[in-house]
């Protein structure tokens, strides 16, 4: 019963952005949508485990919570206004063939990333409605308290609704201008699925299956932007290495990675596109980032590495975004080229001390350098500030290994 | 539709030409507003519009208690008031988001877009 619960939790999450998606668009309003989700799945969790899991889930979760919205906007609809005007939006046609300008869940991310958001409401609430986050995870993955982010999201769908935030792809004049605020959203779903914050699994390829398919549309859409590509050739470089990125429930450092267990077929389509990408010569931050692990992809082996072009590439690109967590990993490369003692006075400096890989590389550097006692005490802090199964493995690992 | 508040704001203390620095800026701005409000109109989404007089001109009145307490000068004293104002319909934000694009560039006036709840 206890393993029906998770198959059904599971299920769930990984159809939320989609269910939520044509919710929204069926009924114009994302209140409504997320009510009615989350009836689905407790409807789902008192019958599937006993009946299991239907043949299209997706569907089975759409029907019923569309079926559960339509009995809601019924029942109030005669004492509350708004709901009547929820009403006549009311729109019952099937779902739309999923092209790629009729994607429900890309008119969606439009509208949680539109610029009339804060920028960090944008993220949070994309990662709420279409990765089906929660909110203790999206608040775990921005640093702030469970409170914060809670009210964040609840005052940009207020807002959402209240002034009227369009729920579709802008139009092409507008598209640019609104593209940044999307891959910035696509990057930090990405991200949560590479190494996600929460206690469950350490990787979630749903997560990362989704940003990439949502950059594939974009770049569909957007051939002429580079930084779409950039970004996706980032991923899918990134990606590619996911398989040999935990062993035995450990998170595996790139430079102890087993390389022959990266998937050799992304890689070359994450070249191919990183290459596309740079010969619109329009370099920008997704296309640095994605040339940087085109360095790594291109390695046969970790001691390969073309370090002082991954230093090059972490130069230009912090020109480009001065931000710490740009600084701390150009300095994990300065380490490479220049020794750990080099690399640890560089992160030193940054004020990153509530973020886990700042404490994680500390660390390491400190081992390298034989100071093990600070080293030690880094290492807790690291195992601290996070909550991935898989990253406290491995620091406690390298923690035990002092000596 | 939704019903949307557009603000100018401005500074709350007016000079010899408004908010403007010279004549020739004010009626420039004066002039273009008037292509704009006559957009509103051919284009359906006026309502409502005014220029306000300077916020020293204002009057706070309290009703709350057994006789109404009258203070002169607007309720928040800061250096930017609201200057005037539309009040249009449109069909989204982005709409009113654009419109007021075009409603600021010709008053030259930052310009806050807010909905209604309702309108009575």
């Amino acid at each position: 019963m206890q393993g029906g619960t998770a198959a059904v939790e599971r299920v769930f999450r990984e159809e939320y952005g989609r269910l939520i998606a044509s919710l929204v668009r069926r009924f114009g309003d994302i209140d409504i949508a997320e009510e009615a989700a989350g009836e689905a799945l407790v409807a789902a969790l008192e019958r599937w485990p006993e009946s299991g899991v239907p043949p299209n889930p997706g569907g089975w979760l759409t029907t019923t919570a569309g079926n559960r919205a339509i009995d809601r906007i019924r029942r109030e609809k005669q004492r509350d206004a708004k709901h009547q005007a929820a009403l006549m939006v009311y729109d019952d046609t099937p779902p739309e063939p999923s092209g790629p300008v009729e994607d429900d869940r890309l008119r969606l991310i439009f509208t949680c990333c539109h610029p009339a958001l804060a920028p960090e409401a944008r993220i949070a609430l994309t990662l709420r409605l279409l990765g089906g986050l929660t909110v203790p995870e999206i608040a775990q993955a921005f640093l702030v308290p469970e409170t914060t982010m809670g009210q964040r999201i609840t005052r940009a769908k207020k807002k959402i609704a209240a002034a009227k935030v369009p729920y579709r792809v802008p139009e092409a004049a507008d598209l640019p201008a609104r593209l940044d605020a999307v891959l910035a959203v696509l990057f930090l779903v990405f991200n949560e699925g590479y190494l996600a914050s929460g206690e469950g699994s350490p990787i979630r390829a749903e997560l990362t299956g989704e940003a990439i398919r949502l950059t594939r549309i974009l770049r569909q859409l957007l051939p002429d932007e580079p930084e779409v590509g950039g970004l996706l050739g980032l991923m899918l470089l990134t990606d590619a290495r996911r398989g040999a990125r935990v062993r035995d429930g450990q998170l595996v450092t790139l430079a102890e990675q087993d390389r022959a267990g990266w998937d050799r077929a992304m890689i070359a389509e994450g070249h191919a596109v990183v290459r596309e990408s740079l010969a619109i010569n329009r370099p920008g931050r997704y296309q640095i980032l994605a040339a940087i692990n085109a360095v790594h992809t291109d390695a046969p082996a970790a001691r390969d590495t073309d370090w002082s072009q991954v230093v090059a590439l972490y130069d230009q690109l912090t020109r480009l975004d001065s931000s710490p967590i740009v600084a701390l990993n150009r300095a994990v490369a300065v380490a490479e080229l220049d020794g750990p003692e080099v690399g640890l006075a560089l992160v030193d400096r940054l004020p990153l001390a509530g973020y886990h890989a700042w404490h994680a590389t500390r660390a390491d550097l400190l081992r390298r350098l034989g100071r093990s006692a600070e080293a030690r005490e880094a290492y807790d802090a690291a195992i601290n500030a996070t909550q991935n199964t898989a990253e406290r493995a491995y620091l406690s690992r390298r923690r035990g290994e002092l000596v | 539709m939704t019903h949307y508040l557009l603000a100018v704001h401005g500074p709350a203390e007016a000079g010899e030409f408004g908010s403007y620095g010279s004549k020739e800026e004010m009626e420039a701005a004066f002039a273009a507003t008037d292509v704009f409000n006559q957009k509103l109109h051919d284009e359906g989404y006026w309502v409502f519009a005014g220029g306000l007089q300077p916020a020293t001109t204002a009057t706070v009145v309290d009703g709350h208690g057994d006789s109404p307490v009258v203070t002169d000068g607007p309720y928040l004293e800061t250096k930017e008031a609201i200057g005037g104002f539309w009040v249009i319909e449109a069909p989204d934000l982005d709409v009113a988001l654009k419109l007021a694009a075009e409603g600021s560039k010709a008053c030259g006036g930052k310009v806050e877009v807010r909905p209604f709840d309702g309108l009575a």
